[in-house]
């Protein structure tokens, strides 16, 4: 019996009847990191002693006679740009290293109150900047479909962890496809829920007004019960949704059943796949075609703004990013250099942030610092908050007309590493079909929808505000379909 | 024509605080100037009547009852401070001995 190729669901069974414990399980994975994440390096910190510590809390709990939640005693792995008390938190950076946050994330402590192990933290590009996890100062992840080639970015390390068996679910952050891009090329499911439906309490934050924690697995009933665990209304988050939460694990095993009769989903005409890969695209229409015989109706809408969506986006998070980032300063915490005693608080805090932060964060908080400075703001940051409204009235538009919006998630799969480091505007492609929804706010799924060439394709589900149950249900419609993908063994 | 030019670039890094070297300096130029170029198609698009959105959830002041409540500790707040003394952060000089 093989722990760690097993479901989240499969190993909660395992632990409520007795069949195994929870220190069993967590050794396992523990045991399975120590043996192939020297090759796939999507761990940044593996925190032994306190897994198996949390591990055997939960096997006393129910030697004890406690009744389990369904994901008690479920490893799962933690991207590094949220706050673990005590435990290693750097989002990538040099800036943070041997950072040790004196408070736990809101969505940490939901996970401990859920009964789930934390192994560790996962790798990430620096501060959540970038699509493939080569951002990282700490060296990037590798994907284990093919250890020459990206894992997605910025959540490489949550992702590439399930789809290398070292554990079975995960967290992610999304501000601009960080949970769905990773999911789509590594042939796992990554699901980012309405902004505001999951805390950004104890995030670092990147672009605030887009950050969004959410869930990642190797399938959709995982993904829903990761999300049912850490979603709803925070009061220390002044932007957290005080709304119930849709019941997204009923609608995932709704949609397991396969009738889609009487929903109606909607093809982007904007992303009709002027330049993406024809295996890409190939594998969406296919699952489209196969949506339909389970019952959906399938109508084209336009979305006549998306297209703007990118530049949108390359001007609001850099702008949020710098801002943000200025606390970075070497005062409080994190890295100081420079400090000799000849030298002014200013110039110290120059050159630790030259020191501290990578190439792709420089660039984005240069960028900006542009778009935010006198006599360009109208130009640009106020022209693309402007771009925004026209994006969010796009969807409102499109959900007047359908239940849910699909597309691929990404426009090619995983590319070598190296590849587009090179030129950013290359890079930030990647995440073409997955930055509207952030803009506007909604929920989005990335489930797999086959393979091309070897290589794992993404089918991305979008759905209104608050309506996450929706993606859920035509998620999990697709994987009955085509099932949970297997990659090569490491 | 370029979007923007390398002493703008110096100047931005200048007020982001950020001190770059001269061969970073190349580098961003050119890919900032990359950058701009492909993102100034939005100018084509939105009209002026059309209301900016700068958040997705409408944004509303939270007040908590005016109960005092644990907070960190002065040790756990300068836990992670690159330097201390007297329980305080230690900073750099702010002001030379002329100011």
């Amino acid at each position: 019996m093989s722990l760690t190729t097993k479901t989240a669901v499969e190993l909660a069974a395992l632990i409520a009847s007795g069949e195994a414990s929870a220190v069993e399980v967590t050794q396992a994975h523990l045991d399975r990191i120590a043996e192939v994440d020297g090759r796939v390096h999507a761990f940044l910190h593996v925190d032994t002693d306190g897994a198996l510590a949390a591990a055997r809390e939960v096997d006393s709990r129910r030697a004890a006679g406690a009744e389990l939640g369904p994901l008690a005693g479920v490893p799962i792995a933690v991207k590094d740009v949220i706050a673990t008390k005590g435990v290693p938190t750097t989002a990538g950076s040099k800036i943070l290293e041997g950072w040790r946050p004196p408070y736990n994330a809101t969505l940490v402590e939901r996970l401990r109150a859920a009964g789930t192990v934390m192994l560790g933290k996962t790798n990430m590009d620096e501060f959540a900047m970038g699509s493939s996890t080569e951002y990282s100062a700490y060296g990037p992840t590798f994907n284990p479909w093919d250890l020459t080639r990206i894992p997605g970015g910025s959540g490489g390390g949550s992702a590439a962890a399930l789809a290398a068996y070292e554990a079975p679910i995960s967290i992610g952050t999304d501000t601009g496809g960080s949970i769905r891009q990773p999911g789509a090329v590594t042939g796992t499911v990554g699901a980012k829920p309405t902004y505001g439906g999951t805390s950004r309490y104890g995030l670092v934050a990147f672009s605030s007004s887009l950050d969004t924690p959410g869930p990642c697995a190797r399938n959709v009933l995982d993904a829903a019960l990761l999300h049912a665990a850490i979603a709803g209304h925070d009061p220390r988050d002044s932007t957290s949704i005080p709304a119930p939460v849709p019941d997204v694990v009923a609608a995932a095993r709704l949609g397991a059943s396969g009738d889609l009769t009487g929903v109606k989903i909607g093809l982007v005409r904007e992303f009709s796949g002027e330049g993406a890969e024809s295996g890409v695209m190939s594998a969406f229409t296919e699952t489209v075609e196969a949506l339909t015989k389970l019952g959906a109706e399938v109508v084209e809408v336009s979305c006549p703004h998306f297209q703007y969506a990118l530049p949108a986006y390359y001007l609001i998070a850099p702008s949020e990013c710098s801002s943000n980032l200025a606390r970075f300063d070497g005062v409080r915490f994190g890295l100081r250099v420079g400090d000799d005693g000849n030298r002014s608080l200013e110039e110290v805090m120059s050159l630790t942030r030259e020191a501290g932060f990578g190439p792709e964060v420089k660039r984005r908080i240069i960028l900006g610092t542009f778009a935010l400075s006198s006599g360009y703001y109208d130009a640009y940051y106020g022209q693309a908050q402007k771009v925004r409204t026209l994006i969010t009235r796009d969807f409102t538009s499109a959900f007047e007309q359908v239940d849910v919006l699909v597309s691929p998630t990404t426009p090619f799969t995983a590319f070598e590493l190296g590849a587009r480091t090179a030129d950013p505007y290359q890079m930030y492609l990647a995440d073409l079909y997955t930055i509207p929804t952030n803009l506007y706010g909604g929920p989005a799924i990335s489930v797999p929808c086959g393979l091309s060439d070897g290589l794992p394709v993404g089918f991305q589900v979008m759905a209104p505000t608050l309506a996450d149950d929706r993606m859920y249900r035509i998620a999990a419609a697709v994987e009955s379909v085509i099932g949970v993908l297997t990659p090569p063994a490491l | 024509m370029a979007a923007i030019s390398r002493e703008e670039v110096a100047h931005l890094a200048r007020l982001s605080r950020l001190a770059v070297t001269e061969q970073e300096l190349d580098v961003f130029a050119g890919q900032l100037d990359v950058i701009l170029q492909s993102v100034a198609r939005i100018g084509d698009v939105a009209a002026g009547d059309i209301p900016p959105t700068s958040h997705s959830v409408p944004l509303t002041n939270v007040l908590r009852e005016d109960v005092v409540v644990p907070g960190l500790t002065r040790e756990e707040a300068l836990s992670g401070a690159p330097d201390q003394a007297e329980n305080r952060f230690r900073v750099p000089q702010i002001l030379t001995e002329e100011a």
